[in-house]
């Protein structure tokens, strides 16, 4: 109930936001940061919880955006419509990865991401109608819905409510059987199909709800940048991001890609401004290096080693 | 096959008929054909390498046999993937225990009692209290919020057998549940696998601690090569020359 009173209030601020915060660049970095809650935790369902490694997080999150771009050209779809088709897609693409990869236990799947990666990514820069290898230039809607004075903001709304629902729906499958489920498997998967849990079942389905997922992050992408081209949306970032944050912030709960999100999503925007925009990737590279030697468990587990106190128990 | 004084059950539970299993040219199991009963406490002994881990993971279903049938409770269940076999009611513990180590020993049972004994009506259970009621006729309910990869190697052994208990199982498979520990301790496993057969469960023991292998089964069978060379009881087993020359080291 908590949560969700807390869900709700923050949908409300990011409502409100535009009435205090009037600089453009809040909403245009805040979309980044945003954008990689979603992605973090989506990745944090089927890499943290399961312990199958995802390193095709740009093709689940161009999948999104491409399905949203092609539809918004064919038939001028809606926003909201756009992010659905685009989690549907990415979605279908997780569970179609997983038919084919995660009969098999270990590496399969992972190896399977980095390949989908390159194929689709081939495939987009081939594709003509969505302008190809050289990108499309996307005009916004004119009309910019509610009170929002333009169009970023009204982004930063939508982007905002898709960080609740994902982290909504991480919480769910953390706290109950199915996570229980998951954990089993990350921990001796032999065990769990031995203790009657469906493991390829709950894979797929994780599969398919982490893409989805992925899926809905990337959906806005076209708009929020009126452009949208294959390296950038492929971009390897997404990847190494999606993988770094959670570990950062802890892969057991789901609050840790959410603290690894902000914490580094936040250092990026402002080494990004302030130094200059290729130091932000190393500070993706500096930070997992740290935490995976110095805190392994991630800010979590820091936060329960020395303010909790609970040691390793 | 089957000597005389061998009685195989009428109410049989597992039957298992001609199972056969390949790895490449090699010839794990060849033609084992088994019958366990109701109730039963059965024995598999065999060397190393004899099959006997083999059998019990086509029993379970971590492997699928190459040829034969298994019939649980009357149904074929070789083709089934093993989770369904454990809510049919087979359960297991494994040779090298495999804790749910991030989870606490609790939550452990948890998991069975989630996705087998309660799988249809959840939110109904109380699966904790069941948990920790098995915990404590295991005499583990103090460690019941322990993180289940700091327990020792008797305590695993307990948690496996409490774990393979919650979910409910007709037949329980215990892999060499006292490889490695002490007489007490062994006499402490002994003394729970006694309690858990006398509420009808049927037992499948195996295990290469001959005192305590022959004072739990009622029948056994003795597999080297992949095949049965002998069946009976335990004191029909050790006077058996085919068991003497490849397992007794006579």
């Amino acid at each position: 109930m908590r949560f969700f009173l807390g869900a709700l209030l923050l949908l409300a601020i990011a409502a409100i936001a535009p009435m205090f915060v009037r600089l453009e660049y809040f909403y245009f970095a805040g979309f980044v940061v945003l954008q990689f809650i979603v992605l973090a935790t989506a990745w944090n369902i089927l890499g943290g919880f399961a312990g199958y490694v995802n390193f095709g997080t740009g093709a689940f999150f161009a999948v999104g955006a491409y399905s949203a771009v092609a539809l918004y050209k064919a038939v001028a779809l809606p926003l909201g419509l756009q992010i659905l088709a685009g989690a549907a897609t990415a979605g279908l693409l997780g569970l179609g990865v997983g038919l084919l990869t995660l009969r098999l236990r270990g590496i399969f799947f992972s190896i399977a991401t980095i390949a989908i990666t390159i194929i689709l990514e081939t495939v987009v820069m081939n594709w003509t109608y969505v302008g190809g290898a050289k990108g499309l230039p996307i005009l916004r809607p004119t009309e910019i819905p509610l009170h929002f004075t333009n169009y970023t903001q009204w982004l930063f709304f939508v982007m905002t409510g898709i960080v609740l629902i994902a982290v909504a729906i991480a919480r769910y499958i953390q706290t109950g059987w199915i996570g229980r489920g998951l954990r089993a498997i990350r921990d001796n998967e032999g065990a769990a199909e031995c203790s009657g849990v469906p493991t390829l079942k709950l894979k797929l389905a994780a599969a398919t709800v982490s893409g989805a997922l992925m899926g809905a992050a990337g959906a806005p992408f076209a708009q929020y940048l009126s452009f949208i081209e294959p390296s950038s949306a492929f971009s390897l970032n997404y990847a190494v991001n999606a993988l770094a944050m959670p570990i950062i912030g802890g892969t057991a709960h789901w609050i840790g890609p959410v603290i690894g999100a902000i914490l580094l999503g936040s250092v990026q925007q402002i080494v990004t401004v302030t130094i200059s925009s290729e130091m932000n990737v190393l500070v993706v590279g500096v930070m997992l290096v740290v935490f995976v030697v110095a805190a392994p468990e991630g800010v979590l587990g820091l936060w329960r080693r020395y303010v909790l106190k609970k040691g390793d128990e | 096959m089957k000597p005389a004084d061998s009685s195989p059950p009428t109410n049989a539970l597992l039957e298992i008929n001609g199972v056969s299993k390949h790895f490449g040219g090699f010839t794990a199991l060849d033609g084992v054909s088994i019958d366990v009963g109701k109730g039963e406490r059965f024995g598999l002994i065999g060397p190393n390498g004899s099959g006997k881990t083999t059998l019990i993971n086509c029993i379970s279903g971590a492997l699928t046999n190459d040829g034969g049938s298994i019939r649980f409770d009357g149904e074929e269940i070789s083709r089934l993937p093993a989770y369904l076999r454990t809510r049919r009611g087979i359960a297991r513990s494994f040779q090298i225990p495999r804790p749910f180590g991030s989870m606490s020993v609790l939550e452990n049972l948890v998991v069975p009692l989630e996705y087998v004994a309660h799988s249809g009506s959840l939110h109904l259970a109380d699966t904790r209290g069941e948990a920790m009621e098995i915990l404590k006729g295991m005499g583990l309910a103090d460690k019941a919020d322990t993180r289940s990869n700091r327990l020792s190697q008797v305590e695993l052994r307990k948690m496996e057998l409490a774990r393979a208990m919650a979910a409910r199982p007709r037949l329980l498979i215990s892999d060499e549940a006292m490889a490695g520990l002490s007489s007490n301790e062994i006499s402490e496993v002994l003394e729970i696998l006694f309690k858990l057969n006398a509420t009808g469960i049927s037992i499948i023991m195996i295990e290469h601690i001959m005192q305590a292998v022959m004072k739990f089964s009622q029948r056994l069978i003795c597999l080297d090569a992949g095949r049965i060379i002998c069946e009976g009881t335990p004191e029909s087993i050790v006077e058996n020359p085919d068991v003497q020359r490849a397992y007794l080291g006579a």
